[in-house]
């Protein structure tokens, strides 16, 4: 596979760019694989390329029932942050945040990382307390962050309402290294990197029913045929209930639906990532120009790509309650995502049976931990043991009590 | 999710005056039954992709507790009863 640099570029541009190959092969199913992995998003693609790039296993395929990105990769905000409380969390997405730093290098691959900051607004005193001690527990993780005080927000976000009665914006907690990264890109760039190193990225190949014999999976009923597995992995996170209840498993798991939206293209008007404390809305600018913004879940059990009218009326007055200046600006689209909401609001990544591998209820934060999903995801199914960093992502920590619980709601996922 | 719940007590009534809660499978288990049964109903769900019972109050109605049961793909309600009914 030829690398893109800007010789590459240059030479294409003098030759009518007649001369660009598909950046991944979509070959026929084999009848079997060391290694299949189900769900070709984000984190099955991340998967097949660190099991290839780390691990050297290369007889690995990748399942996606519709086009490479056409799940949650694609439907997402694009936020990369690791402001992360909790212990078991922090390094996870720390070390997704330094994936990211090196990501398009890795790849080849220009992904648009963009580390413009990502601010998280608050607006009471105790909201600074709560700010301040997520901050210090970043840093004592090494993880970067600081606390902006309402001149310096001013002078970075002269757009927010600072001074409503209701809502007055105190400061903020600032991850500079956070931002925003092209998220199709992301697909592709693992797509590609995977292929290039024998892995086979099938696209159009859904997954109707698994083979079980004992406490292993031995072969899957697809849509082009039955494939038999060395290993399963399972990243199918949205429909990861369905696709475990193939295998007879029931997981602490509720799939909802999220919406987001993007607005008509304006001039530049944002250059961070902002989140509001009085309500749930977070923001940042595409380099096309438009707003990419989104709020809560709808929160009621949907497997349906859209959501309701009620939501998208308490997103809006979230941020028209913040940006005043947004009720001028049309939105141009709205979209859905199915999400697993986990019973504790963190993900899981652990062995589900003998040889399957389940990587599942990632919540709305599954696109940040992108990179560190696949390559923890890899070395489990690689070498049998939890990376170090992804030990807490059990499994069995609901019926053990060791939850992480990082919002402290209890077993109530349209919570989280 | 549908725009319109048909409430036992008010008839058809918009979704948005009503709340949701969640499943309305899992039955409280007896205080002595263990952790096993306890983890089951506090974590475990079959989130089938299809029919779905869920319990949701009438917030601003009646304020009944009622038993919707409803597609979670189309979002089509296909029945709508008072909780207490069948309850013990």
């Amino acid at each position: 596979m030829s690398r893109y640099s800007a010789l590459a570029l240059l030479r294409e541009a003098l030759r009518g760019n007649a001369g660009w190959a598909p950046a991944w092969r979509e070959p026929e199913p084999a009848p079997a694989y060391d290694v299949v992995i189900v769900g070709g998003g984000g984190h099955g693609l991340a998967t097949a390329h660190y099991l290839a790039q780390v691990y050297g296993l290369t007889n690995v395929a990748v399942l996606e029932k519709g086009y490479v990105g056409s799940g949650n990769v694609g439907r997402n905000t694009t936020i990369v942050r690791s402001n992360y409380l909790l212990e078991g969390n922090n390094p996870f997405y720390e070390l997704s945040m330094k994936l990211w730093e090196g990501l398009e290098q890795d790849l080849n691959f220009n992904a648009m990382v963009s580390q413009r900051g990502v601010i998280n607004l608050f607006h009471t005193d105790g909201q600074r307390d709560a700010y301040r001690r997520r901050g210090n527990a970043m840093r004592l993780h090494g993880v970067d962050a600081e606390i902006l005080d309402v001149p310096a927000l001013r002078r970075m976000l002269p757009m927010l309402d600072f001074d409503t009665a209701r809502f007055p914006i105190k400061g903020g907690l600032i991850q500079r290294r956070g931002g925003t990264v092209r998220h199709d890109a992301v697909a592709w760039g693992y797509a590609r990197a995977a292929s290039s190193r024998g892995v086979d990225v099938i696209p159009h190949c859904e997954v109707t029913g698994i083979r079980r014999e004992g406490e292993r999976a031995v072969a899957l009923e697809t849509t082009r045929g039955t494939i038999r597995c060395g290993k399963l992995a399972l990243a199918t996170a949205g429909h990861s209930s369905v696709t475990a209840a193939m295998l007879g498993l029931t997981l602490p798991i509720e799939s909802h639906v999220l919406q987001a939206f993007v607005s008509e293209g304006l001039k530049p008007f944002i250059d961070h990532v902002v989140t509001f404390g009085a309500g749930h809305f977070y923001v940042s600018q595409s380099d096309k120009g438009g707003l990419v913004f989104g709020g809560d879940i709808d929160g009621y059990n949907s497997y349906a790509q859209r959501g309701g009218l009620a939501v998208v009326e308490d997103v809006i007055e979230a941020g028209v309650a913040m940006i005043p200046a947004l009720s001028r600006a049309k939105a141009l689209r709205s979209w859905g995502g199915v999400m697993d909401m986990s019973m504790d609001g963190s993900p899981i990544i652990d062995r589900a049976l003998e040889n399957v591998y389940l990587n599942a209820g990632w919540c709305y934060g599954g696109f940040k931990a992108t990179p560190a999903s696949g390559l923890c995801f890899a070395h489990l199914i690689a070498t049998g043991e939890p990376h170090p960093t992804a030990r807490a992502f059990r499994l069995d920590r609901f019926a053990s009590g060791a939850v992480l619980d990082e919002k402290g709601v209890g077993a109530q996922p349209n919570l989280h | 999710m549908a725009s319109l719940i048909d409430c036992p007590h008010c008839g058809p009534r918009p979704r948005e005056e009503f709340s949701v809660r969640g499943d309305a499978a899992a039955t409280r288990p007896d205080p002595e039954a263990g952790p096993e049964a306890w983890h089951a109903y506090l974590h475990l769900r079959t989130n089938p992709r299809g029919l779905h019972r869920e319990h949701w109050r009438h917030s601003g109605g009646c304020r009944r507790w009622l038993v919707v049961e409803r597609d979670v793909v189309t979002h089509a309600v296909h029945a709508v009863r008072d909780a207490q009914e069948g309850a013990q």
